[in-house]
């Protein structure tokens, strides 16, 4: 086991290796799947990495596990670079979006296949399929044959032939629980869960889903477009986005955005969304201030007034959605779409009752200053955070770009 | 709860399905079961004999080599073909221009019309103009397939294997290209060799293909008739008349029809029987 460094990783399916640079003249530049991406995952941790489809994950789970071949750039694992290795030599897991299973084979010989292919002793074998398949909850399946198994045991099978090598450098997993029944997935979260804390193996964990990679991961890198566009714990991405990409992406529903404008006035800091002026908490004093801004508000962080409070912004309700524990309230503030995320009673900031809210009518509300966001070009411009500001550092600048003076 | 709707009407339905199945199935082989119980003697005069033709069919000692002759080709065929095309399947590209190209070639003898194929191979094996016959001889071979019944057997053995290995290369091919890339990935991190990929992974999952080119070789080379026809006429001999080209000996040229009508069914009932249990034979294994 060992740190993983990815070092400015650019992938292009089209492009021969080592052919990235200057296309051709006459020639249309080759398509990056991957575009400079620099990473480091430390040994022993859960990471996900969290992307649209096409984004670019699988692409670079490949080149981390070695069945894709970047076409620039450099692969460690600790000291030694594998960019040349193949899959084997890397000696890595991987359980991919389906179950791969061997067909013929019992889950014994399932699990001793790795072993079997890499010499091992048949004691040797015994004794760790054994293992395995006690800390799997295989061990009454072993002597059926693999095809008999739910998707989930064979998804777990699959996994287990990864760990029955007790010296992988990292499990890599590939959207593994897309075919699994939903009321399986939490069980089968649970247990990747408990693996980890038993092996402390480094596990990589690509999906699309962000419940999975935010319950799932100590750290979360969010991609788009091939390139990596923020990485942090789950509680930063969603408190702190350091990109408006990152704030739509992660949250049901995503972060409302919206253009403004940021003031310095006497009463304080002061944003100016179309015709309304929102309150901005006073560390904002020292950031850049100006034109071409967005203001972020998650959902949740937008409260709705009650009768008897003063002020507040006026939202014209066009939409209401019950998803029982609580309604999304969709609307528009001056030219601006908003969605609020209201509880189902009395919001306890409101004490003096339910707000009425009704399509066709309006709501008064107020963006709760702590939580509010400011970017520019897409980037977070304040508050600033020093886990943002280290993982910036960390990953070479590329990945949330020029961070504020 | 729904209440189903229940209307007989739906009985018209398929009711065209069934008149077409009728006289494309039923009525021949009805017609052959009627004449397979009786004698026919003329235009207007026959006489019911029962089981009496089945008896002497079976009895019949040519038929019996007919028989034997002809599963001796159809396993000849399936053992040379079968692994032919797997192979051909394994080592066949997989991506740029050379599939297409290769997928034309190898799909062009199954477009030749059957006589033609015999017709090309009754010229090719000849001694005095066909390339290949006069060649081996040439080499100081004795080869004549007019006159050696092994020299017969291997020509049509090989114009069967011409012809057809490429149906199964094919089926084999398409099997493999539905293999998701995901089995060898994970079979690469397993550190698996090329000979486990090709047991574990290739064979297991081209097992449902295979047990239809099977179905398919074994059924159509049990009635193969035209090829043989025209290359050799059966002989020399009878040595490479086979099932049909006896029945049609019997038929049309004998002009016995109860006997023909009853050893056609037992032609029909052996291929279905057989190609019946090994199918449910192949399932059963599947399910392990």
């Amino acid at each position: 086991m060992a740190e993983i460094v990815l070092q400015s990783i650019s992938h292009s399916y089209e492009a021969k290796r080592g052919a990235l640079g200057e296309p051709a003249p006459g020639r249309p530049a080759p398509t990056y799947a991957l575009r400079d991406v620099e990473l480091r995952w430390r040994d022993g941790g859960a990471y996900a990495l969290l992307g649209p489809s096409g984004c670019g994950k699988t692409t670079l789970l490949g080149i981390i596990s070695g069945l894709l071949q970047p076409t620039r750039g450099r692969v460690y694992y600790g000291d030694k670079d594998v960019t040349a290795l193949s899959s084997r030599e890397r000696n890595i897991a991987q359980v991919f979006q389906f179950p791969v299973i061997y067909d013929t084979m019992t889950v014994r010989q399932n699990l001793a296949f790795p072993l079997r292919n890499r010499g091992l002793g048949a004691a040797e074998i015994d004794r760790r399929v054994g293992h395995i398949a006690e800390i799997l909850e295989l061990t009454e399946v072993l002597p059926m044959r693999a095809t008999r198994l739910t998707a989930d045991q064979k998804q777990i099978l699959a996994l287990g032939r990864g760990l029955v090598r007790q010296d992988v450098a990292a499990i890599l997993f590939d959207e593994p629980l897309t075919v699994i029944d939903p009321h399986r997935k939490w069980l089968l979260r649970r247990k990747l869960k408990e693996i980890h804390k038993q092996f402390h193996h480094t596990l990589i964990y690509v999906t699309h889903d962000q419940t999975e990679a935010l319950t799932f991961a100590d750290e979360v890198v969010v991609m788009q477009h091939g390139s990596v566009l923020a990485r942090g714990t789950p509680e930063d991405l969603f408190r702190r986005p350091a990109h408006t990409y990152v704030g739509y992406f992660i949250g049901s529903p995503g972060m409302n955005v919206m253009p403004c404008e940021a003031l310095r006035q006497a009463g304080g800091a002061r944003a100016r969304v179309g015709a309304y002026e929102i309150p901005l908490p006073a560390t904002f004093e020292a950031t850049a201030l100006g034109g071409g801004l967005e203001l972020g508000i998650r959902p949740e962080h937008i409260v709705v007034l009650g009768e008897a409070e003063a002020g507040g912004l006026p939202v014209s309700v066009t939409a209401v959605e019950d998803h029982g524990r609580f309604r999304i309230v969709s609307g528009r503030l001056g030219d601006h779409r908003v969605k609020i995320r209201i509880g189902q009673a009395s919001a306890p900031e409101s004490p003096a009752g339910s707000p009425a809210v009704a399509v066709g009518g309006t709501v008064r509300v107020r963006f709760q200053p702590e939580h509010i966001c400011l970017y520019r070009d897409g980037r977070i411009v304040a508050p600033i955070v020093a886990s943002i500001v280290a993982s910036i550092v960390a990953s070479g600048g590329s990945s949330a770009g020029e961070g504020p003076p | 709860m729904i209440e189903k709707t229940r209307s007989n009407k739906a009985w018209l339905l398929i009711l065209p399905m069934t008149i077409v199945v009728a006289f494309s199935a039923i009525v021949p082989l009805m017609t052959v079961v009627n004449y397979s119980v009786q004698d026919i003697l003329g235009p207007n005069t026959k006489v019911y004999v029962g089981f009496e033709w089945f008896r002497k069919v079976l009895r019949d000692p040519e038929l019996h080599a007919a028989f034997l002759r002809q599963l001796l080709f159809s396993f000849s065929v399936l053992a040379l073909e079968l692994p032919l095309g797997l192979g051909i399947s394994l080592v066949m590209p997989r991506r740029g221009w050379a599939v297409s190209a290769s997928l034309v070639v190898l799909a062009l003898p199954l477009l030749i019309p059957w006589n033609v194929v015999g017709t090309i191979w009754q010229i090719f094996g000849r001694t005095d103009i066909g390339m290949g016959g006069a060649a081996l001889v040439k080499l100081g071979l004795h080869y004549n397939y007019t006159a050696d019944r092994v020299d017969a057997w291997l020509t049509v053995l090989v114009m069967d294997v011409w012809h057809w290995t490429p149906l199964i290369a094919l089926l084999c091919y398409s099997g493999l290209r539905a293999i998701p890339p995901a089995y060898y990935q994970a079979a690469a991190i397993d550190g698996a060799s090329g000979w486990s990929i090709f047991r574990y992974i290739q064979l297991p999952k081209l097992k449902n293909v295979l047990v239809i080119a099977i179905l398919l070789r074994f059924m159509d080379s049990f009635m193969i008739y035209t090829e043989p026809f025209v290359v050799t006429g059966g002989g020399p001999g009878n040595s490479t008349t086979f099932l049909s080209q006896f029945l049609t000996r019997l038929a049309v040229g004998q002009f016995d029809l109860g006997p023909a009508a009853a050893f056609s069914l037992i032609y029909f009932l052996f291929i279905l029987v057989f190609c019946y249990v090994f199918y449910t034979v192949m399932n059963r294994v599947g399910q392990g």
